[in-house]
């Protein structure tokens, strides 16, 4: 055992696994989660793209992996005050416990866009408008079925739902909804082989690998159709169906479609938990809001304060494979980081 | 060779004159005056949000999405005739997800033609 003392704060995809790697290191490791449960947003996933695995087996070995380590894994806990004095950083929780450690990652995660605010789009308000978070939960219960306790027989998906938004104040482009779209499609077409399945997009952004492949097969293979317009407004009809009104762009007109069914492709925005911690330990943020990374090439996993490192989607938008390498690449910066100051002190 | 009579020969069609874009011969100027006074209109992405919503669009073949690229593209016959279908009533902007200032996008084409001699720098 090395003694050194490390923090990890977020116990999501990002924090787990960089503990894990901590571990293995030798490295002492307090996983610190606010929440009653490990796992984040992705435990909450039905089955995963590229390949569509079900989430649970990806925690199942995370979870088999903590197990085996001698990680301390806190849960339901708070940290409520962050401070970095003479080299150590000092974490207080709700109970005001406060420990002393050499090293922090923050593994904070993102949070999703309020569906509601787009009030044009009707969520809260009609009953048949989802998210796609949502829509994770129907698949997890083994139904997919509208408020009037039908299946749908048209669904439609309305991609950029508080992402590439300035009517929102968010710029940023959120990276997995395009190809969750996708995914969430093929699901239904699956499960419901009569269902005819719409996405309307304004540029469908396939940037990992096998994804074109799985866009291409939602065509192929399962007939999903792709409009290229933004939809303006939705407005509920009686009996529950919903009216879209979108510019299909490549036809040059505007078109009017009723689903039973819509689902929005909400954002992934930094939680607010980044921003106070920021404002606490004075870290940068980028203009998208989420940890700001020393170099965006080469030092991604370094914030400007020494010691204090970040991974995963509370750095930007990411995929689970991207988070897992990111939280790799954190523990292996942790360590180096750490053997550092180690030697200054010996000599 | 009568290229465009081959092509009619070949495929069936043929490549008149009028239907291509020619980008080098086109006049920018209205797109520069337009552009100057409302730079906002840089930031289009031809999502169509502002067609879908447009009170014009749904009744005429008034499309304010083409209306922009047209106008990028230096293609600016019949644009003001186009123009005065539309009302002024601003429901674009409210959904324009770049923030394009729509409505004043609109204000200075009209602002443009109000101008009699283009043969002036536009100001
Ligand atoms: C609808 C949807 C579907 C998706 N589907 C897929 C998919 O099919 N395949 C794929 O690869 N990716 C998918 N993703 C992306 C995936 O969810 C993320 O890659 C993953 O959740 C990132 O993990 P994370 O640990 O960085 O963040 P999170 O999952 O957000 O976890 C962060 C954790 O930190 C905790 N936390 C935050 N602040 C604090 C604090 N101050 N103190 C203590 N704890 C704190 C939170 O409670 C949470 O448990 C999807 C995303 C969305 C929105
Ligand atoms: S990934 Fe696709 S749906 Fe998500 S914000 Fe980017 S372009 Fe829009
Ligand atoms: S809504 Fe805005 S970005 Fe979209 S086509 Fe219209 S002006 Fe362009
Ligand atoms: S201001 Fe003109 S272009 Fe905009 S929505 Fe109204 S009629 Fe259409």
């Amino acid at each position: 055992m090395i003694h050194k003392k490390i923090a990890v704060i977020g116990g999501g995809v990002a924090g787990m696994e960089t503990a894990i790697q901590l571990d293995r290191i030798g490295y002492p490791v307090d996983l610190i989660e606010k929440s009653e449960s490990l796992g984040g947003h992705a435990k909450n996933w039905y089955r995963v793209f590229p390949d569509r695995r079900p989430a649970a087996e990806i925690f199942e070995i995370l979870h088999s992996n903590l197990k085996n380590s001698r990680v301390e894994v806190k849960t339901s806990t708070t940290i409520k005050t962050f401070e970095k004095k003479d080299g150590k950083i000092f974490l207080s929780d709700q109970e005001n416990e406060t420990n002393s450690y050499d090293a922090i990652v923050l593994c904070s995660g993102f949070e999703l866009f309020e569906a509601s605010r787009k009030e044009e789009y009707g969520f809260g308000i009609y009953e048949n408008v989802i998210t796609s978070a949502g829509l994770e939960e129907m698949f997890n219960s083994g139904s997919i079925l509208t408020k009037q306790g039908k299946a749908p027989k048209r669904v439609g998906f309305v991609h950029c739902v508080g992402s590439r938004d300035e009517q929102c104040g968010n710029h940023h482009c959120s990276k997995v909804c395009c190809v969750t779209a996708v995914k969430q499609a093929i699901e239904i077409s699956e499960m419901l082989p009569e269902t005819e399945v719409f996405c309307f997009y304004m540029d469908m952004r396939m940037f990992g690998p096998y994804y074109e492949e799985l866009y291409r097969e939602s065509q192929e293979k399962w007939g999903v159709q792709y409009i290229r317009g933004r939809v303006s407004e939705a407005a509920g009809n009686a009996g529950g169906s919903i009216q879209v009104k979108a510019e299909d762009t490549l036809t040059g007109r505007p078109l009017k479609m009723n689903v039973d069914l819509l689902v929005l492709m909400v954002g992934m925005l930094p939680s607010k938990d980044t921003k106070q911690i920021a404002g606490q330990l004075d870290l940068k943020t980028g203009v998208n809001g989420f940890f700001k990374a020393w170099d965006d090439h080469y030092q991604t996993n370094l914030t400007s304060q020494t010691g204090i490192f970040i991974a995963g989607s509370a750095t930007a938008p990411m995929n689970i494979t991207d988070t897992i390498s990111h939280a790799r690449a954190a523990a292996t910066e942790v360590d180096k980081y750490l053997k550092e100051i180690n030697n200054k002190i010996t000599y | 060779m009568d290229i465009a009579g081959k092509n009619k020969s070949q495929f069936g069609y043929s490549l008149t004159k009028g239907r291509q874009i020619d980008y080098d011969k086109n006049n920018m100027k209205l797109r520069d005056f337009v552009i100057s006074n409302e730079p906002s209109l840089l930031l289009c992405i031809g999502c169509g949000g502002c067609t879908a919503t447009c009170t014009a669009g749904g009744f005429t073949n008034f499309n304010f999405r083409k209306l922009h690229n047209l106008l990028m593209r230096g293609e600016t016959n019949n644009l003001e005739e186009s123009m005065k279908k539309c009302m002024l009533c601003g429901k674009c902007k409210l959904v324009c997800p770049r923030g394009v200032n729509t409505r004043n996008v609109i204000f200075t084409i009209k602002r443009a033609f109000a101008m009699t001699d283009f043969s002036k720098p536009l100001k």
